[in-house]
């Protein structure tokens, strides 16, 4: 058989002929119509279960709608059939990065409205494992945030150093993400043996941690080029949006609960300082982070410090009937605003609970913010926004 | 539970604030929100209904044609630049599932047969209530009104606050309140072909339809209490409670 290439056509082609169909494809490319694009929901930016239904023309988002409720568990239904001791276990798994944060709020309510109040002992190891969970949740955000720009060392440095945290939590607690610690009137148990000297040493690797973070991830160039002023929440809407947390004071709004709120725990004895940044994009969200990190270390040295002894439990009743009432209570939780809106009418359990979880607000704002920014910087938004499915979807 | 402080007059809320061994008002207002209710109910004048200070935060029930005026108050003249939540409740006590088979369900606790109302009152059945804070004033506030047991209908904040976008839209689909104005009412955590309204007290929780609970065959009991008649209320109790 021959080798050769098969025969010419035996016919001209005029040149200008596919100059013509160059042109015409050139021309079916340009004129591409709107491309739906499913992002989620098993996306890896997602944390979970995040459905981002994306408008695209070309690479420019032209409309984004969130779908959630994949993971909705019905919590405020359900909370309406279990008695106070037993809904601890539910709120736990709200926001399980910092479980024992969720707790705060609810037994502050129950507590309220059954006028106990817990002895200081106890307010102290709260407020400690609250800040404790505060850095687990944000030393992973420090990590991940790395991870979602295509760096992939800050993420395992982010699971490693958190380690060091969840060992703590489980050692006091006994559960590394689903604590159910609290107690109303109190805590479970007392701090273990060592305990606080090892927490001590875990604080100076949060420390060394930050640093880490802030020359290899903060400071790296192709890290601010794909942050700096992407994702610009502004401070009036994202307050109109419900935006709490550290997502809100990246927009400068100098607002935090723990100073500025109804006082609970023992944040009015303590000395720290409110981080904000006025540029509200992805960058000042992982800068403000980064520095309630290092503030929440110091509080927890300087709550070791002072820590009161005596008793962890005040007197409550065997079994707990929560008088007749109403009770809001707010807390500064990882995410943003956390609140608890408790209606008691005299039984073991309560009446209605609703439930104000912070990453729902914080992720309502996206429709406005995904609008018109290319599809790489939607990824970073979304890590820079930092929810949890679980707070969004209850 | 309404009207059970006595900070009517900022007076007494001044007298109340500093932290004394007197066992102070747990429900009376600090001075600057004694100031926020005061311009609140000036600003609104009679379409405030009713007013009641909880643990320290005033809730005010507004008038329900004025639900959106109140928002636009809270937002133009009171600095309330942020959304909290809005919400909606139900107040009629839950109907007994299965008669004499809900007898034996010693997993949920057991309600009160008669409607009350809780702060600020109620003319009806629902109510839809909304917090709204300042991050500048470090106030916030609560507002109830009542929805119209037949129409459900409802002015919308999204005009006001956009943030209330979903919170209307879970709203709608857990109690049905219809929001007048809101740009799409789409369901947001059920799926769409979702009937019925899971917040409302007679919507049953389903899982225990599907499975009625099995009373208290393997519930152990606890040590020292094995013949206790009260054996079903210890069982609901945690164990490590002292």
């Amino acid at each position: 058989m021959s080798t050769t290439n098969p025969p010419l056509p035996e016919f001209d082609i005029d040149p200008r002929a596919f100059r013509h169909l160059a042109d015409a494809q050139v021309g079916v490319e340009l004129d591409t119509g709107d491309m739906i694009l499913n992002l989620g929901p098993q996306h890896p930016a997602t944390h979970g279960t995040l459905r981002l239904v994306v408008r695209l023309d070309g690479e420019r988002v032209i409309s984004a709608d969130p779908v959630i409720g994949y993971m909705h568990r019905g919590y405020e239904k359900l909370a309406e059939f279990r008695t106070y001791p037993q809904i601890t276990t539910l709120i736990n798994r709200i926001d399980w990065l910092s479980s024992f944060a969720n707790e705060v709020p609810f037994i502050d309510a129950a507590e309220q409205l059954m006028n106990v109040h817990a002895p200081p002992r106890a307010q102290y190891i709260r407020t400690i494992l609250t800040e404790l969970s505060r850095i687990a949740t944000f030393v992973l955000f420090l990590g991940e945030m790395g991870l979602q720009v295509g760096a992939l060392t800050p993420a395992f440095y982010g699971f490693r150093d958190r380690e060091h945290i969840l060992n703590l939590i489980e050692s006091a607690t006994g559960g590394r993400f689903h604590p159910n610690f609290n107690r109303i009137g109190g805590i479970k148990d007392d701090l273990p043996w060592g305990w606080v000297s090892e927490t001590r040493t875990a604080m100076k690797t949060i420390f060394d941690a930050c640093d880490v973070f802030e020359d290899l991830v903060a400071g790296n160039e192709i890290f601010e080029a794909r942050t700096r002023s992407i994702g610009i929440i502004p401070p009036e809407l994202g307050a109109a949006y419900g935006v709490s947390g550290s997502n809100l004071r990246a927009s400068g709004v100098d607002w935090d609960l723990r100073r500025d709120g109804r006082p609970y725990l023992v944040y009015p004895d303590l000395d720290f300082k409110v981080w904000t940044h006025p540029d509200g994009d992805s960058f000042a969200r992982y800068w403000v982070r980064l520095q309630e990190t290092r503030e929440s270390a110091r509080m927890v040295l300087q709550m070791l410090d002072q820590m009161p002894a005596g008793p962890i439990m005040a007197k409550v009743p065997r079994i707990i009937k929560v008088p007749e009432g109403e009770a809001w209570v707010e807390t500064e939780n990882p995410l943003g605003q956390m609140g608890y809106y408790v209606i008691s009418k005299g039984a073991t359990g309560p009446f209605r609970v609703k439930i104000r979880s912070a990453s729902f607000s914080n992720v309502s704002i996206l429709p406005w913010l995904l609008r018109g920014v290319f599809v790489p910087d939607v990824i970073t938004i979304l890590a820079s926004l930092y929810f949890i499915l679980g707070d969004i979807d209850r | 539970m309404s009207d059970v402080s006595s900070t009517d007059t900022p007076e007494a809320a001044v007298e109340a604030d500093p932290i004394e061994e007197v066992a102070p008002d747990p429900h009376a207002l600090d001075a600057a929100h004694v100031e926020l209710v005061e311009r609140f109910e000036a600003a609104l004048g009679e379409a405030v209904l009713d007013r009641a200070d909880v643990f320290g935060m005033p809730v005010v029930r507004v008038r329900r044609i004025d639900w959106r005026a109140a928002a636009e108050i809270a937002k133009g003249s009171l600095e309330c630049d942020f959304l909290s939540f809005v919400a909606g409740i139900d107040w009629m006590p839950a109907p007994k599932e299965g008669g004499d088979d809900a007898a034996s369900d010693t997993s949920s606790p057991v309600q009160p047969t008669e409607t009350t109302y809780g702060a600020a009152g109620s003319d009806g059945r629902f109510q839809v209530f909304a917090r709204v804070q300042s991050t500048t004033r470090h106030w916030g506030l609560t507002v109830k009104a009542d929805v119209d047991d037949e129409s459900l209908l409802v002015q919308s904040w999204v005009p006001v606050y956009p943030g209330a976008d979903w919170h209307e839209r879970e709203c709608w689909e857990m109690y049905g309140f219809v929001f007048d104005g809101h740009p799409a009412l789409r369901h947001l955590y059920l799926p769409s072909e979702f009937e019925g309204h899971p917040l409302r007290k007679d919507y049953p929780l389903l899982s225990r339809v599907v499975k009625p609970w099995p009373g208290l065959v393997d519930v152990e009991p606890m040590p020292g209490e094995g013949d206790d008649a009260d054996a079903a209320d210890a069982a609901t109790v945690e164990s490590e409670q002292a």
